[in-house]
Formats: structure tokens, sequence, C-alpha cells
């Protein structure tokens, strides 16, 4: 565990050291609000929830997830430093783990700058506040569900920039996979079956749930396997390097 | 305390280690030699399991550094090539999570990230992020780090590269000071640090050991007792021999 919360504390303050995190709260602080006026015409449904700001929540957080987890293992390889982290005697689960959670810590930050809109519309009416502390939570996992993904994919590759492109591909297909316009797509010209993996498949449906205010055993093994999934794809692509192109 | 048995990696098709072997005990200081590209550093990596050999084993302190690897790198302080860093933490916090990630906490965290930067001389750019240092304590940073767990064998890939005279002198001095109760390993293509800290010299090139032994049955290759010319007949001798 000392192991963990090494590279943990490390990676939270790498991310304090440089303008990084700065960036990434202020556009979002910004960003998810201004979604919520503007598109989501929050103040014109006359109603005391926060639906326009989980709405446009999973676009955002396609954009910038990646942008968050880009540098996880890339950054690593381009410095060089990759060669110190696995001379350390820790196992791989706590570098990718510790990254991870680091990660998911900054998005966590970051959902809270949104907090003043919460209080807002208590001040407003009188939402369901635990329809909305569920929609935190899914829009947490699904954070985290594009953070994971994002990563494994930083460990593919040496640049950024890269990592960054693959990663947003990568959360957009999970989250475009439930539309309604890409099922109907497939249902027209795929067996059923195929369809309905593909829903399956589909982040956002399984967000939906938590925006209406369920928390689906189902929908949580989704995001939390997920997440796993992509953890144990990062250590494999990482230990892969001390093969060395066997 | 260090062993490589028949240790070989290739990368494709180009053999870049092949069956290299020797054993280092505690007291010697082993100058690694070889022109560039002769395998030096990839040897190194396999040491310290950051590489898996193809063929052969390599150990740190009875531990193989693949099936035994959590064990064999705790024992291992390990200067990779490059010295590479993390730019925006400072040497005192670079030294701290290497040895929080050790299991350091508390007083002897404290207590053994103050020796080890005091050790590399870091003095008062010990708190300056490293991105902003220039490359010789950049370099002590990292040598910082290697050294910080005190262990019993340290893999040092070009410890003095990069540096003026006088760091030169400072590392080759640490290196000596630590030396008794060590086995370490430092790969250089600069000659004369081999009589200066090594008791030991290994030339390799084309990937195969050329010579083992110590600095003077080196020296004495050649009738004129140079060690560079030793180096070039051992070296090119080589490259002809497989042209």
């Amino acid at each position: 565990m000392h192991a963990l919360g090494a590279i943990y504390r490390r990676e939270l303050s790498a991310y304090f050291q440089t303008p990084l995190a700065y960036v990434f709260l202020a556009v979002f602080a910004f960003a998810a609000p201004a979604f919520a006026f503007h598109v989501g015409r929050f103040f014109d449904t006359n109603r005391a929830d926060l639906a326009p700001l989980f709405d446009y929540m999973p676009w955002l957080l396609v954009i910038l997830m990646p942008a968050l987890a880009m540098r996880a293992w890339a950054e690593e390889r381009d410095r060089g430093t990759l060669e110190f982290l696995m001379a350390l005697p820790i196992p791989l689960w706590a570098s990718a783990g510790g990254k991870f959670l680091a990660a998911w810590s900054m998005a966590a930050l970051a959902l809270a700058l949104t907090f003043p809109m919460w209080i807002a519309v208590n001040y407003l009416g009188e939402p369901d506040n635990a329809a909305i502390a569920t929609g935190y939570l899914g829009t947490w996992l699904l954070a985290g569900a594009y953070l994971a993904v994002g990563q494994a994919l930083s460990a593919t590759t040496a640049n950024q920039v890269v990592a960054f492109v693959l990663g947003a591909g990568a959360a957009f297909l999970l989250t475009m996979a439930g539309l309604p316009f890409v099922l109907s797509v497939l249902g027209a010209n795929a067996p059923a079956a195929v369809s309905e993996f593909v829903a399956g498949l589909s982040a956002l449906d399984h967000y939906n749930a938590f925006r209406h205010g369920v928390i689906g055993l189902a929908d949580l093994v989704y995001f939390l396997g997920l997440i796993a999934l992509c953890l144990v794809i990062a250590g494999v692509l990482v230990s892969e390097r001390r093969g060395g192109g066997r | 305390m260090l062993v490589a048995d028949h240790l070989t990696k290739d990368f494709g098709a180009h053999r870049a280690v092949e069956d290299v072997s020797f054993t280092l005990e505690r007291g010697e200081v082993l100058g690694f030699l070889g022109p560039n590209g002769a395998g030096k550093t990839t040897t190194m990596r396999m040491l310290a399991g950051g590489l898996e050999p193809d063929a052969g084993k390599a150990s740190i302190a009875g531990h193989d550094s693949v099936a035994d690897r959590l064990e064999a790198q705790s024992r291992l302080g390990y200067l990779p090539e490059g010295a590479p860093a993390y730019p925006s933490m400072t040497p005192r916090d670079f030294v701290a999570f290497g040895l929080r990630a050790r299991g350091f906490s508390g007083a002897a965290l404290k207590r053994a990230t103050e020796h080890a930067l005091e050790r590399a001389s870091l003095g008062d750019y010990a708190r300056q992020p490293i991105g902003t240092l220039s490359k010789g304590y950049k370099r002590r940073a990292a040598l910082a780090a290697a050294i910080a767990h005190d262990p019993p064998v340290l893999i040092l890939d070009e410890p003095t590269d990069g540096l003026d005279p006088n760091q030169k002198d400072g590392v080759r001095r640490l290196i000596r000071e630590m030396a008794p109760d060590k086995a370490i390993i430092i790969s250089t293509h600069i000659l004369e640090e081999v009589p200066a800290v090594c008791s030991r010299a290994i030339v390799i090139a084309r990937g195969r050991l050329l010579f083992d032994g110590s600095p003077r049955e080196l020296v004495e290759l050649t009738p004129d007792r140079q060690l560079d010319a030793a180096f070039r007949q051992l070296t090119t001798a080589d490259a002809e021999a497989a042209a």
C-alpha cells in the first residue's frame, strides 16, 4: 500500500506543479455551467433540478478526461522516467492504481466546482437532492471510465497528443454507442443481438440510469468493471515493455 | 552479490547482448567499458529488472531479477542511462518519492533524504525544480535517488557523463567512499575513470564480453601500457573479426 500511496501522492502533486491542474479546473468550472445555462437552458426549464448540467456532462467529459489522462504513461516514456519507475521495487498494479486514483481525485475536485449550481437550485426551489447526488455519483463514475480508458491508451505511445486523440476517440465511441440514431442504423442493418450488445457497451446508457436517480447494480458493475479492465490493460501494456520487443 | 549468468537479448533481428556472464562481490567496483552501442545499457537494464533477458539469468543478492523482481530491486540502486528525473519535482521531493515507494516514512524518510542529498552535494539546489537545474545537478539528483536507500548493490549507467571536471571528481570520490561495503557497476566510455575508481574492468563490444580482469591486466595487453590503446586493440580486433 505504501507504493500505491507514494505514486498517488506524486501524481497528484505533479498535476499542481504544472499549470495543468489549474487550467483543467478553470476550464471545467467555466464550461460545465456554460453548457447548462446556454445549451441546457437552465433557467428556461423552470424546474429546480440539475438536469441541464448532467445532460451535457458526458460530452464535456469526452474532451476533458482524456486531457487529464494523456500524460499518465506517455509522459513517463517520453522523459525516460519510466525506466526509473520500473526499477522501483513496486508492483505494476500500484503504479497503475496510483496514477488512476490521482486523476480520479482531480475529476472529483472538478465536479465539486459545480456545487454552487446545486446550492443555487436549492435556493430557487425544492429539488430532489438524493437524485442530484446520484447524478453526481454517475458523473464521477463516467469520468473514471473515461480516465481509465485514456490512461490505458496513454500506455501505447510516448506522445501525449497521440494519447489524447486516442483517448478522446475511444471515449466518444463509448458514448456514441448508446445514441438512438446509432442503434437505429444498427437495428436496420445488423442482427438484434449485435445492436443489443453495442447498446450494452454504451457508457451513456449506464450513465442515464444514475441521472434519473437510480443506482443499479448492473450500472455500478459496468463502470467499476470497465475501470478495472482498463487498469489491467495499462499494466499489461507497461509490463510488455520489460519484454523489449520480444 | 550480483550475478549475470549467460545473459542474451535480441531486439528484433539485432542481437544486443550475447551470452554475457560475470559475478560481482561486495567491495568491488566494476568498470563496464565498451564502444557506443556495445550492449552496456542493455546488460544493465537486464540486471536492474527493467528488461527481461531472452536467455540467461540475472540476480541481485541471490534474488532473480525476473522471477523475484521486487526482492531483487529492493536491494538495488539504479541510475538509468541519461539520469531521468521528473522536471517539475525538486531533488528533495524526487529522492523522497523513491524512498516512500520503498516503504520509508517519518523520521527514517527525512534522515535518508537529507543524507542522500548531502552525499550527492546538491546543496541549495535541492529545493529547485529539477527542470531548472544544469545537467550536472540533474544527474546528481538522479544519483541521490539511486543511493538514498543505502542498497548493497549499485548499477550506475554513465554517472559522470556531462559533468565538469570538479563534478566528476566529486562523483568518483562518492563512489570510492561507498565502495567498501557495496558491489558497484559503473558504465563509462571515459577510460581515465577506470584506474581512478574501479577495482575491475569488463570490456564488451557487439554484445559480447571481450575482457574481464583488473585495470592493471587491461593496460598490460599492449606493450606501451596505455589504457586507450588496449581498449582500441580489443574492440577493433573484434570488429575486424566480425567483418
